[in-house]
C-alpha cells in the first residue's frame, strides 16, 4: 500500500521519538561520557528529523498525491488471498511447526499456497510431498539440521 | 609461492569443483527466472553453504552470482522481462533485437561481454585490493570511522533518487544494528527482557527476508498477466562477437572500468553500474538515435558493467570490511561465520585464502562462457518453468534455511518481519540497500566513532588531526552537501 510520505514521516517521527526517550534509561558508564545511548540517540535523532521533512514534504505534496493509494493487488480478492496466506503461512509454521512435525507442516505450507496460486490440486498434492521429502532428505539427512519431527518423534530416523 | 600452490590445491579440489558445477547451474536458473535475483540466489546459499569448509562456501557464491547476472539478461531479451535488476537498463533495447530477429547477437554479447567484464574486474581486484591492504594496515579508529561513514553516505547518494528516504532507510538500519549485547558498553539495548535479542538481531535471517521473501510478496502481489516467450529460433550466440569486440573496444573498456568503480563504491551495486553505462553510452555514441531501436552497442558496454561491477564490490569488502553492493553485504556475514574476518590482515595472515578468491571469481568468468551457453540453448524451457509452484518452494527454503543457521524459530519470525518490512518499504519509495549497510556497519560504526571519541576526550577535532582521516572526513562532509548546492545552483542557473 502507498501512503502518503506525511504518514511514513510520522510513523519514523514517532520511532525516533520513541528511541530517543527509550535510551535515556540506558545506564551511564562511570568516567566516561560515552555511554550506550550515544549512538542509538543520534541516529533516532537523525531519523525523527528525516521523519519531521518527509511530514512537511507529504502535507505540502497533498493536492497531488493522495493520502493512500490502493495498489491493484489489494482490489483482486485472489491477490489479497494470497498475499495474507504466504504471511499466515510462515507464522503457523513458526507457531506450530515444533509441535506437528517438519512432514505436515512442510507440505501443509506448500498445498494451501500451490492451491492459492490455482495449481491443479493433483499436481498440488503430489508436488507438496516430493517437494517437502527433497528439502527434509536435504537439511535433515546431508546438512543435520534438526528439523522437528513432532507427533511422529517416536518414529524418528 | 607456496602460498599460491596452496591456493590452487583448495579450488581444484574435486570437492570444490563439483560445488562450483552444482552452483553455476543454480545461479544461471534463479537468474534466468524473472522474480529470481542474483542477491536472492546468495540469500539462499548462505544457508547451505553454511555447512561447507570457507572456500567451497566462498566458491558458491561467486559462481553462482556471477552466472546469475549474466542470465538474467535470457528473460529480458526474450520476454522482455529482467531476469535481475541488473538487466533492467538494456532490457528493451534486447528485446527490440530479438524482435528483429537479432536474438543471438543479444545473447551472444551478452554472455561475451559479461564473461570478459568479470574478468577484467577481478584484474582490478587482484591488483588493487593488495595495495589498498597494505595502506590500510595503518589505519586507525579515525580513519575506520569516516571510511564506514563515507562509505554509508555514497550509498546514499548514487542510489536513491530521493536522498531523504535513503538516509531514512539507513537509520533504520543503524537502529536494527543496536539492539542486543554487541556494543562498546556491552548493555543489553532494546532487548526488551528477550533473551533471544541478546546477540543481536541475525543478519542472515534479515538478509533472506528482505531479498527471498519480500521477492515472493511482490510475485504473489503482481497483477500483470504472464509474459509470453518469443518463438524464434536462437541461432549460434558466437557468431560477430569478435567482429563486436573490434568495433566497440572503447565501450567495452569504458564499461568495465565504470562497472568496476561503480561496484567498489559502497552500496551501488550492478544494476546501478548496468544504468549509468547504458547511459554514458548512450551520451558518446556516435549513433545515439539507434539507442532504444535494438542497437547492439548499449548492450556491449552495460553487459560488461555489470559483470565488472561484481567482482569490484569485492575489493572494499575484502579490504575494509565495507560491501560493494547488496551481494558483498551477505558475503562479509559469510566471512565472519567462517572465521574469514575481512580486513587487511586477511592479506598478510592467510595469503592463500585470498588467492584462492581471486582463482574463483576467474575460474567462474571462464566456466560462464560454456554454461551460459547450454543455458541459452535450454532457456525456453526454463522460463516455461510455473513460478506459482516454484515461490511456495522457495518460501519453504527459506523458513528451513534461517532456521538452520541457530536451529531456533526465532530467526524465521525475524525473516518474515525483514520481509514485510522490506516490502512495505520498497512500495512507498524507501530503498532497501541503506539500511542492510547500516545492519552491516552499524557495529562497526559505533566501535570507532567511541574509541576515537574516548581517544581523542570529546574532541570531535581530533577526527580530522591525522591527514588521511581528515581527507575522507572531508570527502564524507562533501558527500553529504555538494549534492544539494549543486542542485540549488543548477536550478539558481536555470531560472
Amino acid at each position: 500500500m502507498k501512503l502518503s510520505d506525511a504518514f511514513t514521516g510520522a510513523l519514523l517521527a514517532a520511532l525516533g521519538i520513541a528511541v530517543l526517550l527509550y535510551s535515556r534509561g540506558f545506564p551511564q558508564i562511570h568516567g566516561q561520557e560515552i555511554g550506550p545511548a550515544v549512538f542509538p540517540s543520534v541516529v533516532a535523532a537523525v531519523m525523527l528529523g528525516c521523519g519531521v521533512i518527509l511530514m512537511f514534504n507529504g502535507w505540502k505534496a497533498r493536492a497531488e498525491r493522495p493520502w493512500y493509494e490502493v495498489p491493484d493487488w489489494m482490489r483482486s480478492r485472489r491477490h489479497t488471498g494470497a498475499f495474507i496466506t504466504v504471511i499466515a503461512a510462515a507464522i503457523v509454521y513458526i507457531l506450530l511447526g515444533d509441535i506437528v512435525g517438519f512432514f505436515i507442516i512442510g507440505s501443509l505450507t506448500l498445498l494451501v499456497l500451490f492451491l492459492v496460486l490455482g495449481v491443479k490440486p493433483v499436481v498440488a498434492v503430489i508436488t507438496a510431498i516430493i517437494a517437502t521429502a527433497v528439502i527434509w532428505y536435504a537439511f535433515y539427512k546431508l546438512l543435520r539440521v534438526p528439523l522437528p519431527w513432532g507427533i511422529f518423534t517416536a518414529y524418528a530416523f | 609461492m607456496e602460498a599460491l600452490q596452496l591456493a590452487f590445491g583448495m579450488v581444484f579440489d574435486p570437492y570444490n569443483l563439483w560445488v562450483m558445477l552444482g552452483a553455476s547451474l543454480f545461479g544461471l536458473f534463479v537468474g534466468a527466472v524473472p522474480g529470481l535475483t542474483a542477491t536472492m540466489a546468495t540469500a539462499l546459499l548462505v544457508p547451505v553453504t553454511f555447512f561447507m569448509a570457507p572456500i567451497p562456501a566462498i566458491a558458491a557464491i561467486v559462481t553462482a552470482t556471477a552466472m546469475a547476472i549474466f542470465s538474467g539478461d535470457i528473460p529480458g531479451c526474450l520476454l522482455r522481462m529482467p531476469g535481475t535488476p541488473a538487466s533492467a537498463a538494456y532490457t528493451d533495447e534486447a528485446y527490440a533485437m530479438t524482435r528483429k530477429g537479432q536474438a543471438e547477437t543479444a545473447l551472444g554479447a551478452g554472455l561475451v561481454f559479461s564473461a570478459f567484464g568479470g574478468l577484467f574486474g577481478t584484474a582490478v581486484l587482484i591488483l588493487s585490493a593488495p595495495m589498498l591492504a597494505d595502506f590500510a594496515l595503518h589505519f586507525s579508529s579515525f580513519e575506520y570511522f569516516w571510511l564506514v561513514l563515507l562509505g554509508l553516505s555514497c550509498a546514499i547518494v548514487i542510489t536513491s533518487e530521493a536522498p531523504l528516504k535513503g538516509v531514512a532507510s539507513l537509520m533504520i538500519g543503524l537502529l536494527v544494528a543496536s539492539v542486543g549485547l554487541d556494543n562498546p558498553a556491552g548493555f543489553p539495548r532494546f532487548t526488551f527482557g528477550s533473551t533471544d535479542l541478546l546477540g543481536g538481531i541475525g543478519v542472515i535471517p534479515m538478509m533472506i527476508g528482505m531479498f527471498a521473501v519480500s521477492e515472493i510478496l511482490r510475485f504473489v502481489a503482481d497483477t500483470k498477466p504472464e509474459a509470453l516467450v518469443v518463438e524464434n529460433a536462437v541461432g549460434n550466440v558466437f557468431k560477430g562477437m569478435w567482429g563486436l569486440a573490434k568495433k566497440y573496444p572503447l565501450q567495452i573498456f569504458r564499461g568495465n572500468v565504470l562497472g568496476t568503480l561503480v561496484g567498489a563504491l559502497p552500496g551501488a551495486g550492478a544494476d546501478i553500474a548496468a544504468w549509468m553505462s547504458y547511459a554514458v553510452s548512450k551520451k558518446f555514441s556516435k549513433e545515439p538515435e539507434k539507442f532504444g531501436t535494438g542497437h547492439v552497442e548499449g548492450i556491449v558496454e552495460s553487459g560488461s558493467a555489470n559483470n565488472s561491477a561484481l567482482a569490484g564490490a569485492w575489493i572494499p569488502a575484502l579490504v575494509f570490511g565495507i560491501p560493494g553492493d547488496s551481494i558483498t553485504a551477505i558475503i562479509i556475514g559469510v566471512l565472519y561465520m567462517k572465521n574469514m574476518a575481512p580486513g587487511p590482515t586477511l592479506f598478510t595472515q592467510n595469503p592463500q585464502n585470498i588467492y584462492a578468491v581471486y582463482l574463483l571469481f576467474i575460474m567462474a568468468n571462464i566456466l560462464m562462457i560454456p554454461l551460459g551457453f547450454a543455458c541459452i540453448k535450454v532457456a525456453k524451457q526454463i522460463l516455461r518453468v510455473p513460478r506459482n509452484i516454484l515461490m511456495p518452494i522457495i518460501l519453504l527454503f527459506c523458513i528451513v534455511g534461517t532456521f538452520a543457521i541457530n536451529n531456533t524459530v526465532f530467526d524465521v519470525g525475524i525473516m518474515l518481519i525483514a520481509g514485510v518490512v522490506a516490502y512495505f518499504m520498497e512500495e512507498n519509495g524507501f530503498p532497501i540497500a541503506p539500511a542492510i549497510l547500516g545492519v552491516v556497519l552499524g557495529e562497526m560504526l559505533e566501535q570507532n566513532f567511541v574509541t576515537s571519541l574516548i581517544k581523542s576526550d570529546g574532541s570531535m577535532l581530533a577526527f580530522f588531526e591525522r591527514p588521511v582521516a581528515a581527507t575522507l572526513g572531508v570527502l564524507t562532509l562533501a558527500a553529504w552537501f555538494l549534492p544539494p548546492v549543486v542542485r540549488r545552483l543548477r536550478r539558481m542557473a536555470g531560472a
